[in-house]
Order: C-alpha cells, then structure tokens, then sequence
C-alpha cells in the first residue's frame, strides 16, 4: 500500500510539472486527487430513496438510511444501511467494512430472525436488492480498487472533464472496466460506463444536481444507473444530507446493528 | 386489340428483349437486400395473444432465449474431477459468449449451507480438480436431490449435465446477432471436443431453434433449387419436345422468380425459409402459362403458318384463359395475407407479383423472344387426342356410376378430415438433417425437458411473493406439475425458500418448507439476494417489485394437443386451488407454436371463403352462366376437402404448412375448372353440341394441356418435399396432392356431374344437335385445339 501511495505521490507531483507522464500515471493521479479531495468529511448521514425501473419504465421504490464513518489510515469507510421500506425488511440494516486490498465485510440483521448474518464476500457484483446498482457501484470508491488509465480531456454537460478508465482489481467484480467523466475544476465523477465481463457496455451511471456541503464536499442529489442491455433502470434520490454529526466506531459493529435505527 | 399488340411485338423482337432483360435485371437487383430473419417470432403477428403473453413474461423477468449445451460422458460418469473440471472451464467461458446474460450449471450453482450462525452461498463446484473423491460424492448427492438442478442441468441419472447460456439479444440486427452467439458457442464446443473426444456435446435452446431456421433456408437454396431447375429443363423438354421452347419458357420462368424476389426485395424485408419456397411456386405456375401459348403456337406452325401469324393467334386464343388463370391463381395466393402467420403473407404477396409478372411476360416478352429462336418441325404429335378420346368415353359412358362411387369416396374422404390432429413442434419443423433437430433429441433422450411453458403467478401485490400461503400455493402447483406424466422439471421459487428456511435453521431437514412468518421469508430472501454473485440474481424468477414469479415448466416433446391440454389441467388447478389472481395460461415458444395452427387455420377460413366467392363471381362472368358458376363451386373445393381426408388416413398431424395449403391451390385447382368449363360452354354455345359431345370437346381441346400441367405443378410442388423443414415440405406436398385431386375430379367428376345437373332441357333439341355435330365433328375440334 505504501508503494501505491508512493507512486501516487510521484504521479501527483509530475503532474504539476505536467511531462513525461504516462496514461497511467496521470489515471491515477488523477484518482488519487479526488480522494483527497473527499477526506476528512468524518461521518456522515442521508436518507436514500431506490426506485426501480423496469423495462416498462414501472416504478419500485424502496426508502432506506444511510450512515457512513470515514475510515482512518489503512482502513476504508465504515458504512451502516438500515432499511425502512418495504415493510416487511423494515429495520434490516447492512453493515459494510470496505477495505482497500481485501475484499470487504458485510453483515446482515434480519429483524423477523433476530440474528446477524454474514454475506458472502465474493458476491459485491450481483445486483444490490434487484436494482441495476451493484454492491460495488455504491460502496465507498477506494483509489486501491482499480488501476487506472487517462484517456482524454473532453467536455461533458458543459464541463471541463478528464476521461479516465479504470479496471478493477478484484477478481470477484463484475466488470472488465468503466470509463469515469471527472470535471476538471471539482473531480467529481458525473458519468460512468460499466463494461461486463464480455468487455460489452453493461451500464451507463450519471451523477446529478451535486451539492457543496460544509463547503467542501460534494455529493449527488441525484444518481441513475440505465442498463443497456436489459433497459432496466435505477434512480437513486439523497435527501437530507448530513455531516459530522457524531457517529463513532461504536455505531458500527455487528452488535449495534441489533440497535440500528 | 391484343392482335394488335402482338403483331407489334413479333415485329420488334429485339427491342422488346432487350427492354425486358433492362426490366428482369433491374426489378431482380432487389433481391440482393432480401434478408434471412433468424427469430420464430417472425411467425407471429404482433397482435398473436399468445406472443404477447410471453412477451409480458420476457419484459418481467430476464429474456428466455437460451442455448443448452448438453455434456454426455460416453461412460456415463459426470461426477469425477476430468469431467467436473470441463463443465466449470466451460461454464466461465460462457460468460464470453456475445450478449450471454447469465450462465448457469452444476458447477456455479449458487449452493447454501448452514456453517455455525453463518449462510454460506457459493458455487457447488468450485477448483474441481482439487477435490477429494468424497467431497465429490457429497456434493454429487446435492446436485442429485436439489430440486433446481435434477433433471434440469443433471440428468436424474446423472449420466448427462447441461450448461445453460441465457442470451438477451439486443435486436438492433437480429440476422447477425443470433449466429455471431451461436458460432461462438460452436467454436467453443468445438475447442472442447478435441479436447474431450469421449464426451459428446449437444446443443439445443431457443437461440438455437432461431439459428435453425436460416440454415435450415440455406441448405433449402442448395438442396431444392438444384433439383427443381432440372426438373423443370426435363419437364419442359418433354411438353414442349423441343430445346428452344423449354430454353424461352425456362427464361421466363426464371425471370419471373426474379422480378417477384426483386420487387419484393426492394424494401429490404426480412424472410423466413416459408418465404423462399415462393420462387420453386413461381416457377412452377409460370411453366403453365407458356406451355398453353406454345403448344398453340407450334400447332399454328405445324399447320403451315407463319411464325408471326402462328403466335399472333396463339396469343389471339389463349390471352383469355391465361388471363383468367393468372388472375385466380393470384388472388388465391392473396389469401395468404389473412393468415395469422406474417411469413405467410410474404409469401402470398411475392408468388401473386411473381404470376402475374409471368403473366406479362408470357404475353409480351415470349412472343417477341419466339421471333429470334429457329422456329422447329413438329411432330403430329401435338394432335395426340386419342387417349382423351377413350378418356372422354368412358367417363360419358360411366356417367352415372362415376358420379354415385365419386360422390361415396368424395363424401367419406372429408368425413375424414376431423381425424386429423392439429400439431406443431419447432424441433420437428426440422428433419433429422438439420444439427439442431438430432441434437435436440438427444438431449430429450438424456438430460431434460426440450420444450417449456413458464407460469407468471402473481402474488397479492408488491412483495407479495413472501406471503406464506402464495408460496405454498406456488409449492403444491408445482408438485401437481410434476405429478403430470409429460413433465420432466419444474423450476419454481418456493423450492429456493424452502432450502433457505432449512438453512437458516441449521439444515435442519424438518425446516424444509416454506417459513411460516412473511417477514421472515422477505429477510432470507433479502439475504439470499445479497449474498448472489455477478449474474445470478432472482430476476430470473422474481419480478422487479417481487410481486410474481415464474415458474418454469420442463416438458418431453410431447404434441401440440398434449402441451394445450396439459396447460388447461394446469389452469383448471389454479382455478380450483388458487385465489383468481394467480390464474394464468403457460407461455412460450412451445405454447405459441401449440396454438398458431389452429389460430392459422381459423384467419384463413374467412380469406378463402372471401376469395372462392370472388373466383366464381370472376367463372359467372367469363362463362356468363349463374347456375354454371355455381357447380363449378364443387370442383373447386372438392379436392381440397379430398387431399384432407386423405391425409388423415396416412398422417392425421396437420401443422402450419397445412394450415395455407387451401390458399396456395385454391387459385391453381380453380385453373383447371376454368379451362374445362370454358371449352365446355363454348362447345355448347357456339358450337351448339350437347352435354355429351361439348364434354368431349373439352376433354378434346384442354385435356392434354391440363394433365402436362398438372404433372408440371405436382412435381413443382413436390420438389419442395425435399426441404430439410417440415413446414415447406408439408406444404409441397399437399399442394401437390390437391393438385391431382383437382384433375382427377375435373375428369371423372365434373362431366358426370354436368351431365346431371346441366343437361339440356329439351331432349329432343339435344338429339338434333348431337346428330348436326356428329357429322362434322372433326372439325371444329380441330380448329379449337
């Protein structure tokens, strides 16, 4: 890992001096820049509405919490997903501990059994409760989890963007690559393409309406996830946003899932 | 008018070829656009019930198109770490297929188990060379007893495995797209072959059945156009007995195949292997129409005319009847457009262009292309009457005793007719030289189910699926599926709760059954649902908002009639046993094919009954007789009816090939009638013969003609028996046996029945008659012929 940072901290300062820089160095660079541009938010909370479209373009929505504690040093974040809809998963809550080179720890609480179950760690590819969203597309974007190559500077919606793609490390994940649109001024990721393990365009995931929150961090109001080859979609809705209200490690154990809320 | 024009054309023989050849090779380039459409849908119309039902379960769950590659061990042993190893290489390797959506088999079934608190899921067979022989055998009994894989991707016996490939064609270009998955997955099995020459591989599946039919319509162009130009060379040859009247004629046989493709073509049209058995049609009915003017025109020259004058009066005499014949034979052709097949319509509409195209050129281009061939000597033998003598004296003779043992024979033939059984198979559309259909066989005989029928039971609203009582509901609906003797494998949801509820009970067998608390079974499935790896999801069982599954239902291929009755006691159980929401009518491919011959038959009725009407109408004009036009009504459905009855005494499975037979020879069979009755009122009008000897003068004047173009017609037809896919065969062949039905009616049936029905009111009349045309009776038989 230090070896990444490493390379990461060389890539970032020759991208100041801007020659001599390859594809791959100035992907990652780029990657790391919007990590560090993330951090230091702590924790945060948001209420998450997950509508799901079929091919008809018939809704179904589902309402769920999400509480999120940045992880520290080595660690990834730490995130609590606690679901209010529909009734009969209410108060099911998933925990997750991402980790940047392993892959990451899921836990179930299934109120009706009142147990924790463990999720199987292979399977963050399969499609999260029937939406067009993978385990892997919405959990916390750890630089480690890909490799990366600058493909061009283009404009999307009217910004300036930096076309990366990246190709996950996990021998697990669903994908061969994605094709990210990064605006240049914020590093945001406004557009992704997900192509499958046949190398075809699977999905097409675009962030909308980002808002500035403590005068830093930027979050989507707004992401849909379209499915190319099934014509099925995803809307995400965020209301609601909250940060540093206090969550500690306490509130993320299989314990305090029980407790979840 | 028409002498006019004529002469016209005799006169500038080249202009008129060569405007003709700019004409054939402009319209024909259009050909080139004409597409194979590889999807059995194209068999359905878009308001087809049925297509749509199944087209309602696609959009809810994931697409159904698949292709089954079958893994049978010569020694009959799945289970060992070899053949293991194979179906797990082959298994990954399938995700690589082109717009493949899921795999599934023995080897990435998504197991569960209980371990302490935990659920595991993971593949059944996973780094198979590294198990022990008793960690095989424990999971041997797994994919043995588990409901979801016996009988479906594991023989019961075990002796055979299957890897399914669920393909979501994207549709943009549905030509392409099936074969670049189809050759891909060949190409792999190919690979694997070499390399595991003991193990025979099968390949079956909807895609597969969608590939079948474009090939099955290339080895139809390399099989039966071969045949067919040699027949018609030898056919012509032998009519014409001569080289440059069967080299015109076969000029415009094939141009007329070519104007009508082309002109079809131009819009760029997707076909089916129904569609491109209409240039072997159009051939053949365009033979008809040059024989007529030729064996005319050879008559004219061997009297000693002219080869202008000898065609003008060709054309003079036989511009009505090929008229009249091209007309009908197109408008009956035209009825096609009611079935409720589209491939069907193509096919009406492209042979009614192609004839009347035959039509033109017959009129126009043969006459001028006559002009610049040597004309030839001929033979008396276009005089030969004495055989139709003989034939027109026995059938006068016989009158009475012809039409009693034909009216006997006629009426227990179509007494016949509700013997015969509807029935349509997509597997056995295709003979056993298609890949696909021994394939699929084999695959019947050794692993599972090759036909299905999926059921789409709704629950009471979203997230009903987990109400206790939908799920055992859907439970016991599949256990009396599976009770029912036609069924192999039935796929259904509660079988996946029932293992989770076991398993989160620390598989304890006791607890296989269905949870007894709804939000119990919402959360197992919430954590299945999670714990489900890349492209395994429920979506292929459980609907979006999870208010319906589907239940999958594996069947032995079984008749069409087995397959409706089998979904009517399954709907009667719903009915008896289910709340009136989860009542549904299985879907699917088989379902659609089950019901599209009687639904086929049934749109057809009204086109025929339309076009009959407007055929005689047309007969009551042209021979300007009521009550004629109405006893020319029985010839004309007589041996249809016939072909029919006969066809259940050494057949009796009618499917959709059968279903237009009406439509394709009504036009043709009405041919016949038109020329014997014309020849027989003119006899009887301007010739004032009576019954009898204007009977005779028919037999005398269109007999030949009418018996070489039957045999040009029936062997025409019979060519397309040769096709590798059942619905043309089918078709060929009973055209061509209504065909000779029809001659054989207009001979021995229509005389006697005009002798009854039409014989003159004054006898005495009839007598003088018959004496003043005794005397001369020579003559204008001779000058008519």
């Amino acid at each position: 890992m230090k070896k990444v940072i490493g390379i990461a901290l060389v890539a970032l300062l020759s991208s100041v001096s801007a020659w001599s820089e390859t594809p791959e160095e100035k992907g990652l660079a780029i990657a790391v820049e919007a990590d560090k541009r993330g951090e230091g938010f702590g924790d945060s909370q948001v209420e998450l509405k997950m509508v799901l479209i079929d091919s008809k373009g018939t809704e179904a929505p589902r309402d769920m919490r999400v509480k999120t504690l940045e992880g520290l040093g080595e660690d990834g974040d730490k995130s609590l997903m606690i679901f209010d809809t529909p009734i009969d998963q209410k108060g099911v809550a998933m925990l997750t501990y991402t980790h940047k080179e392993k892959s990451d720890d899921q836990w179930l609480y299934l109120p009706a059994l009142k147990r924790v179950k463990k999720i199987s760690s292979k399977n963050k590819s399969g499609p999260f409760v029937g939406s067009e969203f993978a385990f892997e597309d919405i959990s916390s974007q750890e630089v480690e989890k890909y490799t990366y190559k600058y493909l061009r500077d283009e404009t999307y919606d009217g910004k300036d963007c930096y076309v990366v793609e990246r190709y996950p490390t996990d021998k697990y994940s669903g994908y061969t690559k994605q094709v990210a649109w990064i605006d240049k001024a914020e590093y945001r990721a406004l557009k992704i393409e997900f192509y499958d393990r046949k190398k075809a365009l699977l999905k097409t995931l675009e962030n909308k309406n980002y808002t500035l929150y403590l005068d830093k961090f930027w979050r989507p109001g707004l992401s849909e996830m379209k499915n190319h080859q099934t014509d099925k979609a995803t809307r995400l809705e965020y209301k609601g946003y909250e940060f540093k209200v206090g969550l500690n490690d306490k509130e993320f154990t299989k314990n305090s899932l029980k407790r979840a809320k | 008018m028409i002498e006019r024009l004529t002469w016209w054309l005799v006169r500038h023989p080249w202009t008129v070829v060569c405007l003709t050849l700019l004409i054939v090779v402009a319209s024909g380039f259009g050909a080139k656009n004409i597409k194979l459409n590889a999807d059995y849908r194209a068999f359905f119309s878009s308001d087809n019930p049925h297509l749509q039902a199944f087209e309602d379960l696609q959009d809810q769950y994931n697409k159904v198109d698949n292709i089954l590659i079958a893994l049978v061990p010569e020694d009959g042993e799945v289970f060992n770490t070899r053949i293991l190893d194979l179906v797990e290489k082959m298994t990954e390797e399938s995700w690589q297929v082109p717009y493949s959506r899921r795999v599934d088999s023995i080897s990435n079934f998504q197991h569960t188990y209980a371990e302490e608190d935990d659920m595991i899921v993971e593949n059944l067979f996973e780094y198979s060379t590294d198990l022990s022989d008793e960690e095989i055998a424990d999971k041997q009994a797994v994919a043995l007893k588990d409901p979801v894989l016996a009988g479906n991707l594991i023989a019961y016996d075990g002796k055979a495995t299957g890897i399914n490939i669920t393909i979501n064609l994207p549709g943009v270009n549905q030509a392409a797209e099936v074969p670049e998955a189809v050759g891909y997955v060949r190409e792999m099995v190919a690979k694997y072959q070499a390399e595991y020459p003991d193990v025979g591989f099968y390949l079956t599946g909807v895609t597969m059945t969608n590939n079948a039919f474009p090939e099955a319509s290339q080895q139809d162009m390399q099989q039966l156009y071969p045949v067919m130009i040699l027949l018609i060379l030898v056919l012509l040859f032998f009519s014409l007995k001569g080289m440059w009247g069967t080299l015109a004629t076969f000029s415009i046989v094939v141009f007329s195949g070519a104007v009508a493709m082309g002109l079809f073509g131009w819009p760029s049209p997707e076909v089916t292997p129904t569609t491109l058995s209409a240039p072997v049609m159009i051939m053949t009915l365009a033979i008809a129409d040059c024989i007529h003017i030729l064996m005319s025109y050879y008559h004219g020259i061997a009297k000693g005319e002219s080869k202008q004058a000898a065609m003008v009066e060709s054309i003079r005499i036989n511009f009505q009847p090929v008229l009249l014949t091209s007309v009908t034979t197109a408008i009956g052709f035209l009825t096609l457009n009611f079935s409720d097949a589209p491939p069907f319509h193509d096919l009406g509409n492209i042979v009614c262009i192609g004839v009347l195209a035959a039509f033109v050129l017959a009129i126009l281009y043969l006459p001028a292309l006559m002009m610049l061939l040597p004309s030839k000597k001929v033979s008396q033998s276009f005089g030969e009457n004495s055989k139709m003598q003989k034939l027109s004296d026995f059938v006068v003779k016989n009158s009475r005793a012809l039409l009693m043992s034909l009216s006997v024979v006629i009426v227990s033939l179509i007494a016949l007719i509700p013997l015969n059984e509807l029935d349509d198979n997509t597997i056995e559309y295709f003979d056993w030289s298609i890949k696909f259909r021994s394939d699929s066989e084999t695959i019947a005989d050794t692993l599972t189910g090759v036909q299905s029928m999926n059921y789409s039971l709704k629950a009471d609203g979203e997230m009903g699926v987990v109400d206790p009582d939908y799920l055992n509901t859907i439970d016991q609906f599949a256990e009396f599926l599976r009770s029912q003797p036609e069924v192999r494998h039935v796929g259904s949801f509660s079988d996946v709760m029932k293992r989770l509820n076991k398993n989160m009970n620390g598989d304890d067998e006791a607890f296989y059954r269905i949870p007894d608390d709804r939000q119990l079974a919402a959360q197992y499935m919430l954590l299945y649902e999670l714990s489900l790896p890349y492209g395994l999801d429920l979506t292929n069982q459980v609907n979006g908002n999870k208010s319906a599954t589907r239940m999958t239902v594996q069947i032995d291929k079984v008749t069409a009639q087995e397959i409706i009755s089998l979904d009517h006691r399954a709907v009667a159980w719903l009915e008896e046993n289910a709340p009136q929401y989860m009542v549904t009518e299985g879907a699917s491919t088989a379902v659609m094919f089950a019901h599209i011959t009687e639904r086929n038959i049934k749109s057809m009725i009204g086109g025929v009954v339309g076009a009959l009407f407007l055929i005689s109408f047309i007969i009551m004009l042209s021979i300007k007789s009521v009550k004629l036009g109405f006893i020319s009504l029985i010839p004309n459905l007589v041996p249809a009816g016939m072909g029919f009855g006969i066809w259940a005494v050494f057949d009796g499975q009618v499917g959709l090939g059968l279903s237009v037979v009406m439509g394709v020879t009504l036009g043709i069979v009405v041919d016949d009638t038109v020329h014997f009755m014309t020849k027989y009122v003119r006899a009887k009008r301007e010739l004032n013969l009576n019954t009898e000897r204007a009977i005779e003068y028919a037999f005398h004047t269109v007999g030949v003609a009418l018996s070489a173009t039957t045999v040009v017609l029936c062997a025409g037809f019979m060519v397309l028996m040769l096709s590798p896919f059942a619905i043309n065969a089918q078709m060929g062949l009973m055209s061509a046996l209504t065909i000779a039905l029809a001659l054989l009616v207009d001979f021995f049936f229509l005389p006697p029945l005009l002798l009854w029905l039409d014989k003159s009111r004054n006898e005495s009349r009839h007598q003088n008659s018959d004496d003043h045309s005794q005397g001369e009776s020579d003559k204008p038989l001779e000058a008519q012929a």
